[in-house]
């Protein structure tokens, strides 16, 4: 008892040691935020998008969408027990899967555009063929003792999905068996982003932390403390933005290891449930609960335009590959086009 | 659990956590100046090619309705 006592004092001494060691090493390459050094950047202005369509289809509240990677098709997923599959261009709808499960919370698309994936409190990852005469369920993915919070595909045979059980996950569809299992966080997982090299991924957990992830060893390599509802990269891969219930976005940059500027608004008194950004990464969009996107100068810090329209939380934002718009998803039912 | 089960669990615990913040304070840091600079060259080396950014010429914007024209 004594030993083990021993061995756990020191163990404490050491992660102790090794915290403040982190914090000065941080503290040390903190030269100044990011909003001070934007001054030489040019303005933006103010950034005036239009509603270009309103598609009208889900009888409940949309709590995510996906765009395809041919930047036109786009999935969409209700608590009606239905995901729509929407051709952009014209509005129309293309395919319906009927869900076993309502309750959803994430819908992905593959980037070959064939499968789709859903899940939520089934905790579940449930996997479909939309290619097929009729939607058809190629996989269900039942292990997380969670709900599943956010899934995205790397390929047609592999996905990597968050839990509530506070684990991530990476998939084998061919074998529909888990590959390797992310364990380090202490809440529920709620979103996570992969980068574009797919060698590593970021999450989001309501332990208020951000880590980013080794995808091939399985492996935390970086720990961020602030807070997490929803995650997204930053175009150049060194960085991410995370938006909270606490009303604020913030980004981090990875080689910096620490958060670079935060977002705020005194006058912004609603939670940030989703959060994406334009193609060079200068735009943020981010969706509130009070109903609005609002959109942010990634730079300066500043807000420079919101999207006003929908009737109720703005609950999902996407921006396609291609860059010529944005989407909005909201518990109104509705998910609107601007640009 | 036993209290011995119970402490084992709570020493390998607190072994993976150092283990693990072992990594995190092993990596390099670049400043945040450095950091914030990258990231402000990559915004305007690639705003051109940013739609939202440089608004979207009416005849090329896919999600614009197309009006018909009709003779009257």
């Amino acid at each position: 008892m004594a030993a083990e006592k021993a061995e756990m004092d020191a163990l404490k001494k050491e992660c102790d040691g090794l915290r403040t060691q982190i914090e000065a090493a941080r503290k040390g390459v903190n030269d100044g935020n990011m909003s001070s050094a934007a001054g030489s950047a040019t303005d933006v202005g103010r950034v005036q998008l239009k509603l270009r369509k309103s598609l009208k289809g889900h009888l409940a509240k949309i709590y995510s969408m996906h765009w395809s990677s041919d930047s036109r098709s786009m999935v969409s997923a209700s608590q009606d027990g239905k995901l729509l599959v929407w051709d952009t261009h014209t509005g129309n709808k293309l395919v319906a899967v009927p869900l076993k499960s309502a309750w959803v919370m994430s819908v992905a698309f593959a980037p070959s555009g064939n499968l789709v994936a859903s899940g939520g409190l089934d905790n579940m990852c449930t996997v479909s063929n939309i290619k097929a005469a009729s939607p058809k369920t190629l996989r269900e993915l039942d292990a997380h003792t969670g709900y599943l919070s956010c899934c995205r595909f790397l390929s047609d045979t592999e996905i990597l999905t968050a839990s509530g059980d506070t684990t991530c996950c990476l998939w084998d569809l061919e074998t529909g068996k888990q590959k390797i299992i992310f364990t380090n966080h202490i809440g529920d997982c709620m979103s996570l982003a992969l980068s574009t090299d797919e060698n590593t991924f970021v999450s989001g957990a309501c332990d208020s932390l951000a880590k980013l992830w080794d995808l091939r060893e399985g492996t935390c390599k970086q720990t961020f403390s602030g807070h997490t509802s929803d995650i997204n990269f930053f175009p150049n891969g060194n960085a991410f933005v995370t938006g909270s219930d606490d009303c604020t976005c913030k980004m981090y940059d990875l080689r910096s290891d620490q958060e670079v500027i935060t977002y705020q608004d005194a006058s912004l008194n609603a939670g940030v449930t989703s959060l994406t950004l334009s193609n060079s990464g200068r735009l943020i969009f981010a969706g509130y609960d009070d109903f609005n996107c609002h959109i942010w100068d990634s730079l300066k810090g500043e807000k420079v335009g919101v999207l006003s329209g929908h009737d109720n939380r703005v609950s999902c934002t996407g921006v396609p590959a291609d860059g010529m718009g944005v989407c909005t998803g909201s518990w109104d039912s509705f998910l609107k086009l601007w640009n | 659990m036993s209290s011995k089960a119970h402490s084992s669990n709570s020493i390998a615990h607190a072994r993976r956590t150092v283990q693990q913040l072992r990594i995190e304070a092993s990596i390099e840091r670049i400043k945040v100046s450095k950091a914030s600079a990258d990231l402000m060259n990559y915004c305007s080396e690639h705003a051109r090619i940013d739609p939202l950014l440089m608004g979207i010429p009416t005849s090329d914007n896919p999600f614009k309705d197309k009006k018909t024209c009709t003779i009257l």
